[in-house]
């Protein structure tokens, strides 16, 4: 089930990625090797809460969200972003303050919290992830865990100027 | 019909829907979500249970009910279709309001959600339609080329639904109550030769 959920993720992120880059190369020739921005997921901002504390780890911790931060275009890493991470863990449900937490990507534009353990909620075991300090356009990230026994989770952003 | 397999009928019956139950009731999954949220996934798979029973009776497979007591309770467990859907929908909306307007409006990112959006619809259809029956006068050949696409969308729609959730229900047992329920809609639809033009279905009279 996991497989092909995947696979129609991939396929439709690489399709927006080919119908992104597509068109982009055809109104700017001149920068064809340009990284198209991340597209917000649909669902990515349900139970989203503004202004996430910066936090070293939400909750008990046990269980990994990672990812990078990069410029649309030239894809060079963007550092200090602060990303906000929640979901539906051990530890509290998807809306609760407690499954909220923010953290900043370092020099090389990775980001890396520990929170705790993701279960399964509606169907999917998923986190959440925003990127919404203005300097850039807004993306919300809703990525799907491959099975429900993983212990870490990844999402990538390249943010385009507001 | 000997007692010995009246007796073996019904307890398949009982433990094809009562095994999946008490499977979820076991689910790990249970001990992080709230009462609203366990409430919602059950109703989901009672849904589930009842849209077996229906094709069962509407056969005549369930030994001890006749043909017009089968034919009741099918009516009446059509209406608790809709209260267990009811429930189902409900409770996840209070549970997370924004992913249940996800699903409701066909903008949801889980594959699984339009198929039970749809069996819902349909569900919600033949409830109606089946209310307003009399009143309209549909007669039992209309009735049955209204009810029979509706209820083949309500069989797939919450079969594929199902199996697509990651959720509280454990994969055999819901590979096995999706099975039957596939087989029994398919078995009745080829016993009562459903695409047949008929004057009657199981002696039902031309009064209704």
């Amino acid at each position: 089930m996991t497989t092909v959920v995947l696979n129609r993720r991939n396929l439709l992120a690489a399709g927006g990625a080919v119908l992104t880059t597509g068109v982009s190369g055809l109104l700017l020739p001149a920068r064809a090797e340009g990284l198209a921005p991340t597209p917000s997921m649909s669902g990515g901002a349900n139970n989203y809460i503004k202004g996430a504390p910066t936090v070293d780890r939400i909750g008990k911790g046990g269980f990994w969200m990672s990812g990078t931060v990069r410029r649309a275009g030239d894809g060079a890493p963007l550092a200090g972003q602060r990303i906000q991470i929640w979901a539906h863990t051990t530890e509290g449900r998807e809306h609760e303050p407690q499954s909220h937490g923010a953290t900043l990507t370092d020099k090389n534009g990775a980001f890396r919290l520990e929170m705790p353990q993701i279960i399964p909620v509606f169907g999917q075991p998923h986190g959440h992830l925003a990127y919404d300090s203005g300097e850039f356009k807004t993306v919300f990230l809703r990525p799907v865990m491959r099975s429900a026994k993983e212990t870490s989770l990844e999402a990538h952003f390249v943010l385009q100027p507001a | 019909m000997r007692l010995a397999k009246v007796t073996l009928i019904w307890a398949a019956l009982a433990a094809a829907i009562g095994v999946p139950i008490a499977a979820a009731a076991a689910s790990p999954l249970l001990a992080w979500r709230d009462p609203v949220y366990i409430l919602a996934g059950f109703a989901g798979i009672i849904a589930l249970g009842l849209v077996l029973v229906q094709p069962l009776l509407i056969g005549g497979y369930l030994p001890g009910l006749s043909a017009y007591r089968g034919r009741r309770t099918h009516h009446w467990i059509g209406g608790a279709l809709v209260v267990a859907v009811a429930v189902h929908v409900g409770g996840l909306w209070i549970t997370s309001p924004p992913d249940m307007i996800d699903a409701l409006t066909f903008s949801s990112p889980t594959p699984f959600s339009p198929w039970g959006v749809i069996a819902m619809w349909a569900i919600f259809a033949v409830a109606l339609l089946a209310a307003l029956r009399r009143r309209w006068g549909l007669r039992a050949r209309t009735w049955r080329i209204i009810h029979l696409p509706l209820a083949i969308v309500i069989v797939v729609g919450g079969v594929v639904h199902a199996m697509l959730i990651e959720g509280t229900m454990e994969t055999i047992s819901k590979a096995a109550l999706c099975a039957l329920v596939l087989a029994a809609a398919v078995k009745v639809m080829v016993d009562l030769r459903v695409w047949r033009r008929r004057k009657t279905l199981r002696g039902e009279s031309v009064a209704r």
